[in-house]
């Protein structure tokens, strides 16, 4: 499933997605270690396929927690997004 | 040469008059639903205050959200560049200014030479302007003007989890009925705000010569969690915090007026 | 506060179906769905629908979710006990401490709103008192996408709370006389519900009527959420569950903005989340039952 993490309101839309078929694909799972702020989890969904998602208590803040990140990697890019090999995580911003 | 400056905010429109850099007079009023003549009154205010009469008034610049009120005006400048040249009149060592008011948020960073690199603003949210602490005083039953002094007196604070004002509110309704004191609740609503305003500090580049106006920056709660969060002592005009814009347009009136900007 | 002052205040409901006897029925279930604002619980028999509550959260949340199976039970018979499997879903899941597991709520309307809609359904809005989701999914009621704000208080039914508050409109109102108006207005500029609110007050005061500001703040929470449902996008058929599912001022202004009509609910829009729960209960029971 194509999991949309983050929220909108009044000054953007900030979402990460995580295509999670494609993590259980994945054993190695490299976005964990690869996001320095460590918001990334990992965990058995609802289906109880081991999948990766964004930490609750940090989904809404994702605008600031991977603004560091993000202006490092440059506009549309982060360290999860080029850690994945199989495409599975983009940034909406 | 005397000029002023007429700042018209969403809610509150201010004006001042200066001469040759000493402030003469300032005024407020509420904006109201007519800008154009909150904006005339509280200029004429100004006026009776500094004893002088709008003849002697070499220019009047306008700033703010309602800035293409000011009929009487000749000019306009950007919140922006009014907020960094008032601030730095006051404070020439600041580098960082937060402007948070009643309805907005807005933080920049200048140079040495009072020049502004960058800006980030939030115009579009409560959370982290003044309406969020008036939300949440309601909630309480706390005055505006209460909430800050009674936040000093609680030696902790909770999280309160929800970013946006509406949620927020609820939250701290629950908190009232688990009977969190309410001291420990306004510090927590302090905590709160500061966190979303410390969050745009860091957005634009922490620096430790910050300066914080606009009319929250009366508000000595939220200053003393914004320097929590920040781990920085900021620098505050306690006479008149909500009037740094309104100096800004008045200084660079001057400056237009005596040609040094085209 | 007095009652008659109360104008968010909606009607809490339940249901027992009539037509069946959960004495003949070999898997009963229940599923409980704990949320900010409003709690229910369903009851299945063999996963059909036997009985349902619908009540408003209170300030703990555990005696929510006991409150609200106590009144979908009440009167049928049942206890707790004779209850196969209870799964927990909604914002409070981890606080229903009857509950045998727990699944979230996206994944629960997901399964609830197969069963209330069909399986032809394939997008489904849930507009709740503190948060909006957009979840995608198969025939079988599997997620495919999913979306869900819980930031920000536009779109959500907490939105609609202050305008009821501010116009004194009782909220099983607010929709119908939306619609009361000869010209669609501009929707409210601002995003923020706590500045759309200033803005009402100013249109107010400008000679707006209260059907127009009420046309205005509907098209803008139809607006927003649209928004969303593009984020994830939008594939037929189209339900919208949840409590502004009963808002026809909101749904109206969603579908024509789509272009698409909304499946016509057969039950109380809000219980998909609750119906859900009880139906992964029902195959978490058979596969228990299997395993011994």
């Amino acid at each position: 499933m194509i999991a949309h993490y983050g929220y909108k309101d009044g000054s953007g839309d900030f979402f990460i997605s995580i295509d999670t078929d494609k993590c259980t694909q994945c054993s190695d799972k490299p976005c964990l270690e690869a996001c320095p702020e460590k918001i990334i989890e990992l965990f058995t969904d609802d289906y109880d396929d081991e999948v990766v998602g964004i930490k609750a208590s940090e989904r809404n803040k994702i605008k600031y927690t991977c603004l560091t990140c993000k202006s490092t990697f440059g506009a549309g890019h982060a360290a999860c997004i080029e850690a994945c090999l199989l495409e599975a995580i983009e940034h909406s911003w | 040469m005397i000029t002023a400056g007429v700042d018209v905010g969403n809610m509150f429109t201010k004006a001042l008059l200066q001469e040759g850099g000493r402030v003469l007079s300032y005024a407020i009023l509420a904006s109201g639903l007519d800008r154009k003549r909150a904006a005339r009154e509280t200029f004429r205010q100004a006026l009776i205050k500094a004893g002088v009469t709008e003849d002697d008034v070499c220019n009047v610049f306008s700033t703010g959200a309602g800035q293409d009120e000011v009929d009487f005006a000749a000019g306009t400048v950007t919140d922006i560049t009014a907020a960094a040249r008032g601030t730095l009149k006051i404070f020439p060592m600041a580098r960082i200014v937060a402007d948070v008011g009643a309805e907005g948020a807005k933080v920049l960073k200048t140079d040495d030479d009072g020049r502004v690199l960058g800006f980030t603003i939030n115009e579009k949210c409560a959370a982290g302007t003044g309406s969020f602490l008036e939300t949440m005083g309601r909630a309480l039953g706390v005055q505006l003007e209460e909430l800050g002094p009674l936040s000093l007196e609680a030696e902790r604070a909770v999280t309160i989890n929800a970013q946006c004002a509406v949620f927020a509110e609820s939250e701290v309704v629950s908190l009232i009925h688990a009977k969190v004191p309410r001291e420990v609740i306004a510090r927590s609503i302090h905590e709160a705000m500061a966190g979303r305003v410390s969050s745009m500090v860091r957005r634009v580049g922490l620096q430790k010569k910050l300066a914080l106006i606009g009319g929250v920056a009366r508000n000595k709660g939220f200053a003393a969690a914004l320097e929590k969060d920040l781990d920085a002592k900021l620098l505050i005009d306690d006479e008149k915090p909500e009037f740094l814009c309104a100096l800004g347009a008045a200084l660079l009136a001057a400056e237009r007026d005596a040609g040094q900007l085209p | 506060m007095t009652e008659k002052n109360e104008f968010w205040r909606w009607e809490e409901s339940r249901w027992k179906n009539p037509d069946l006897d959960w004495e003949n029925a070999e898997v009963i279930t229940l599923g409980v769905d704990v949320g900010s604002v409003s709690s229910q619980a369903v009851i299945l028999c063999d996963g059909e629908l036997f009985a349902y509550s619908n009540m408003r959260t209170g300030y703990d949340s555990s005696e929510s979710a006991l409150n609200a199976a106590s009144w979908a039970l009440e009167g049928t018979g049942l206890t707790l006990d004779d209850i196969h499997f209870k799964v927990g879903t909604g914002y409070g899941r981890v606080n229903v401490t009857f509950a045998d597991r727990n699944i979230t709520e996206i994944a629960c309307h997901a399964r609830g709103g197969n069963l209330m809609y069909g399986p032809t359904v394939r997008t489904i809005l849930d507009m709740g008192g503190q948060d909006c989701k957009v979840i995608r999914c198969d025939e079988r009621g599997k997620v495919v996408s999913f979306l869900m704000n819980d930031k920000c208080a536009a779109g959500t039914g907490r939105g609609i709370e202050v305008f009821t508050d501010l116009l004194g409109v009782p909220i099983g109102e607010v929709g119908q006389r939306s619609l009361r108006v000869e010209m669609e207005p501009e929707p409210v500029s601002s995003t923020c519900v706590v500045f759309a609110k200033s803005e009402a007050i100013g249109l107010l005061h400008a000679g707006w009527s209260t059907e127009k500001v009420l046309a205005a703040y509907c098209l803008a929470t139809a607006n927003r959420v649209v928004s969303l449902l593009e984020r994830v996008g939008m594939v037929k058929d189209f339900a919208i569950t949840g409590g502004i599912a009963k808002n026809v001022g909101v749904v109206s202004r969603i579908e024509k903005i789509l272009g698409v009509s909304a499946l016509e609910p057969k039950y109380d829009t809000q219980i998909a989340g609750a119906m859900g729960a009880a139906l992964f209960a029902k195959a978490l029971a058979e596969k228990k039952a299997k395993t011994g």
